[in-house]
């Protein structure tokens, strides 16, 4: 069936995005909003629009009743749920689906499977898919550890079997460390969690985040290339690139048909991402998890493939199967995403939220800026800091650099305080421009040297 | 005996309790030390604490708990 109308279960940029896509397919829109959404760019651009409840996400756009209620009233026939909020609750899904309504993603037990991270990694070695490696279940003895840590590869990760949030983790980087660190981590185990199990995993030193993107029509599946999203803090990614440049190009294809395996074993439907550790040492990946939606970098891999995901997944989910062949889809030049937040790096990342006065977005060949914000805006406290997202194109990544660093400069956002001239210095540091960085670059790079030492003295 | 008021420096939603299922962080009558929290605001998804600028006794919140609040708003009176 062909969808008729749509209704959007999010807000903020990925809602105007979303509602892009469908204008753009002769979709009707419904825009479901909080109290504090009235006046987002998406309720302007939507046919109509729809009061899910108060402010806070929990009483609006996380409360399965309120958005159900809405659903029904205004008699879509569709519902993309973009990221974070419901778009991975299977039980929503499943609602959404049983009073008839297409949900915009994959099946409720594909969202359920994915969701249990165990299951996924249980999921990914049946389908040929690596993972990080490990001992197999607890080690018993000192003699044990080294046959363990010998085939897995040091350095390697010396876990308590009953911890977890990193407490008792060591790191032995050759035999004498371990046995040195094995009779230690076990005592320290039995004190702290009444157990002295232990198991070991490759520690992955400089660990670099790279993320395929897959399309599926629940019957075939393709990829559309990797991303890399190493820059991180506090495990939010704040820059991302496409293609991952640092992969040889024999293991690039290895990734990205490893991911394409492993939805194909779960006959994945929709857009869907698959995100792995990069292990520079080992020049191996390894699976940890899948995203079971669009995310907020997709337009990176849209600059270099020129596949509009958006569309793709509505496309698919009025039942259209894959339009594109596995060898129809190239990957051309190289792209960057900046995201621009409401905070202030300089006072530790601070919220910042308030009325946007000022805003100059940046024009030219090869750049794109997705925002739920315009001159006048008011940005509220309630949800995620995100204003926009800045994504520029180049023939080469060196060429994507000195565009973006241009943007930047042009992009002018206040008065709030936001992360563009922190970008505008990521853009003009070594490390990036040279792309050595690992996912705790940039919380190192955040970190002044002698932080403290002077107010001390 | 002056009444000091704490004023918040962002918007967002006002909690009394460190956390839903515990008491709030001050009670009338309790002494208050500088630096002490004694609310949170969430904003954009990240808990601030406030804290107590002065020394003194609790007197009350101003603010009710999970209520919606605005940069300026006084939080809670401290007798000083």
């Amino acid at each position: 069936m062909t969808i008729r109308t749509l209704f959007v279960a999010n807000r903020g940029e990925i809602a105007v995005r979303i509602i892009r896509a469908a204008q753009e397919l002769g979709i009707r829109t419904v825009q479901a909003v909080s109290a504090a959404d009235q006046d987002m760019l998406a309720a302007r651009l939507a046919d109509e629009v729809i009061e899910l409840g108060p402010a806070p996400a929990r009483r609006s756009y996380l409360d399965t009743a309120a958005v159900l209620a809405a659903l029904r009233r205004c008699g879509a026939d569709a519902l993309h749920p973009g990221y974070g909020f419901l778009s991975e609750n299977a039980d929503f899904a499943e609602a959404v689906e049983a009073s008839g309504v297409v949900f915009v993603g994959p099946r409720p037990e594909t969202i359920r499977s994915m969701g249990d991270k165990a299951h996924a990694r249980a999921c990914a070695v049946a389908a040929g898919v690596p993972i990080v490696p490990g001992s197999q279940g607890r080690i018993e003895d000192v003699d044990a550890a080294l046959s363990e840590a010998s085939r897995i590869g040091y350095p390697v990760m010396i876990k308590a079997a009953a911890g977890g949030g990193g407490r008792g983790i060591r790191v032995a980087r050759d035999a004498d460390e371990l046995l040195k660190l094995v009779p230690q981590a076990a005592s320290e185990a039995l004190a702290g969690f009444g157990d002295g199990g232990l198991y070991l995993e490759a520690f992955i030193e400089d660990a670099r985040h790279i993320e395929v993107q897959v399309l599926g029509d629940g019957t075939s599946v393709v990829h559309l290339f990797e991303r890399e999203c190493s820059l991180q803090r506090r495990r939010q990614k704040v820059w991302e690139e496409a293609p991952a440049s640092l992969l040889p190009g024999d293991l690039r294809e290895e990734l990205c048909k490893s991911a394409v395996r492993l939805a194909q074993a779960v006959r994945y439907r929709g857009a869907g991402t698959l995100e792995y550790l990069y292990d520079r040492r080992r020049q191996a990946f390894y699976f940890i998890e899948m995203n079971t939606r669009i995310q907020v970098e997709h337009p990176v891999t849209e600059m270099v493939t020129g596949v509009d995901l958006i569309r793709e997944m509505l496309l698919i989910a009025g039942g259209v199967p894959l339009r594109h062949r596995q060898e129809d889809i190239h990957c051309r030049g190289h792209a960057i995403e900046v995201r621009i937040n409401a905070e202030d790096p300089a006072r530790g990342f601070l919220p910042s939220p308030g009325r946007i006065e000022e805003l100059a977005v940046p024009g030219g060949p090869g750049v794109r800026f997705d925002t739920g914000a315009y001159p006048g805006y008011q940005v509220p406290p309630y949800y995620d800091s995100l204003i926009g997202k800045l994504v520029v194109w180049g023939e080469d990544r060196p060429h994507a650099l000195g565009r973006l660093a241009r943007s930047l400069d042009e992009l002018r956002i206040g008065p709030l305080a936001t992360t563009i001239a922190m970008h505008s210095e990521l853009a003009l540091a070594d490390d990036v421009r040279s792309g050595e960085v690992s996912t705790s670059w940039l919380e190192r790079w955040l970190t002044p040297p002698s932080a403290g030492r002077s107010d001390a003295a | 005996m002056a009444m000091h008021t704490i004023e918040l420096t962002l918007p967002g939603v006002f909690y009394q309790r460190p956390a839903p299922d515990q008491p709030p962080f001050k009670s009338p009558g309790d002494p208050v030390v500088a630096g002490e929290t004694i609310g949170l605001v969430e904003v954009m998804k990240s808990f601030l604490s406030i804290e107590a600028n002065c020394d003194g006794i609790f007197g009350r919140y101003l603010l009710a708990d999970q209520s919606d609040v605005d940069a300026g708003d006084a939080a809670c009176e401290i007798e000083v």
